[in-house]
């Protein structure tokens, strides 16, 4: 099976590959176009701003590439936000597989913290991304923004309010969380979109 | 429910983990990569590594090891010491560090936390403050692993270097750390009250109910500690259904 991680301008794409490795499987970190749409899964990590990462997608056509992918496609934290059809983060026109929109936490007291970074819970689970995982199980968060729900939510979290932490359209995935860094649950995630067919 | 975070924290010389007493009476505490492996299987929240060497040609031992780790670890973790240039910060995210930490170099040439955050992005830009309390009752913020003072009064530090861009603070009581007496509640409560990013405690943990303490008085989202976890005065696992106990946000 050949897995391929999407190189970009955005951070974290070390982390994946050392979590695929720690799976037990081997990954290429790469933007060579034809290598993308050859693979038999593709991860689009990322850890960055959405208007930057936009732009260099743009530039290099992988964005027209991801959103024609007939695999499965695993998008994580900014991966998964610029599957998105828009983002508030500068006002930016994302790829649009998932028709949610990205928005920006706005703290309701002085208490909350933006971004949220942290430990928190998966509910409503739905489709084999989540096979084995208990409802209300603990994934690590990172970020200022939040795919609204809507109807591909198959996970929910609750930060100020409930909002779509995973979203699922035909063989597209997006993940909120880090599943990298999300410890045994993570390590199942990852080990379940990698036998997703 | 977001949950509060423990984080053990890992004083690094050498390649060895280290500990000592009010920053000073160092001595050994075993192999980084066998602890943090360890920790985070016994469901720490996060792992902090600091260089407390951190010289230039000691650099490539702390690069080596954070690879190690990071093959190893499936949790978050954040690597501190030394670090000055987009450069460091670079090849530390390459080898698998999720996060980076800058104190001295941030405070001398504040510009480089608005740089960091900007290439970076401000998660990955951690500050951490060494802070005194004085005779007159002020908290100063202290250069060069405490061995400087400096005029400056943490709030207000801590204050410009949110604004600059800085995703989370790591708050150190010298007064503190190592004595097992209990967080500083008053300073950590403070900068958690008025300042927008996460605080993260440290220094002083001895007992679960100082954990207690620092989350409801506190009002920290995180806390560190050390020495108790390396010498197993408290198991993380222990601490962690303690506080869960008590009504504690937390991560079992």
């Amino acid at each position: 099976m050949s897995i391929v991680i999407i190189q970009y301008n955005a951070g974290n794409i070390q982390s994946v590959l050392y979590a695929l490795e720690r799976v037990g499987v081997t990954a290429t970190v790469t933007d060579n176009l034809e290598a993308i749409q050859a693979a038999d899964k593709v991860i689009f990590p990322g850890v960055g701003e959405a208007s930057t990462a936009m732009a260099y997608l743009k530039e290099r056509n992988l964005d027209t590439v991801i959103k024609n992918l007939q695999q499965p496609v695993l998008g994580i934290c900014l991966g998964m936000q610029l599957m998105c059809a828009y983002s508030e983060e500068n006002d930016t026109t994302c790829i649009g597989i998932f028709e949610e929109q990205v928005k920006l936490f706005k703290p309701t007291d002085q208490t909350i913290k933006v971004p949220q970074i942290g430990w928190n819970t998966i509910s409503n689970l739905k489709t084999d991304l989540f096979r084995g995982i208990p409802e209300n199980s603990f994934t690590y968060f990172v970020h200022g923004y939040y795919a609204a729900l809507g109807e591909h939510a198959i996970a929910t979290t609750n930060y100020i309010q409930d909002y779509s932490s995973a979203l699922h359209k035909n063989n597209f995935y997006g993940v909120q969380f880090h599943p990298e860094k999300s410890a045994k649950v993570g390590e199942q995630i990852i080990k379940n979109f990698l036998e997703l067919s | 429910m977001l949950t509060k975070r423990i984080i053990p924290c890992l004083d690094i010389k050498d390649g060895r983990t280290v500990k000592g007493v009010n920053f000073e009476q160092i001595r050994d505490a075993g192999d980084p990569v066998e602890l943090g492996a360890l920790y985070a299987e016994q469901g720490a929240d996060e792992l902090v590594f600091l260089d407390i060497t951190a010289t230039v040609e000691k650099r490539k031992t702390l690069i080596e090891l954070v690879n190690k780790i990071a093959h190893r670890i499936n949790i978050p973790f954040t690597v501190g010491g030394g670090i000055k240039t987009e450069d460091d910060v670079s090849i530390l995210l390459q080898n698998g560090a999720d996060k980076i930490s800058i104190n001295t170099a941030a405070f001398l040439e504040p510009t480089i936390i608005s740089r960091f955050s900007k290439n970076f992005g401000s998660q990955c830009v951690v500050l951490a403050i060494d802070a005194k309390c004085e005779a007159d009752n002020n908290w100063y913020v202290y250069l060069k692993g405490g061995r400087e003072k400096t005029g400056k009064l943490v709030t207000d530090w801590a204050r410009e270097a949110v604004e600059l861009g800085v995703g989370e603070i790591l708050l150190t009581s010298m007064n503190h750390d190592g004595t097992k007496q209990g967080f500083a509640l008053d300073i950590t409560a403070q900068l958690a009250e008025t300042l927008p990013v996460p605080i993260i405690a440290s220094g002083g943990g001895g007992t679960t109910a100082h954990f207690y303490d620092v989350f409801t008085k506190g009002k920290a989202d995180a806390a560190l500690a050390a020495s108790i976890f390396h010498y197993k005065e408290i198991a993380i696992p222990d601490l962690k259904q303690y506080l869960h106990n008590k009504g504690i946000s937390i991560r079992l």
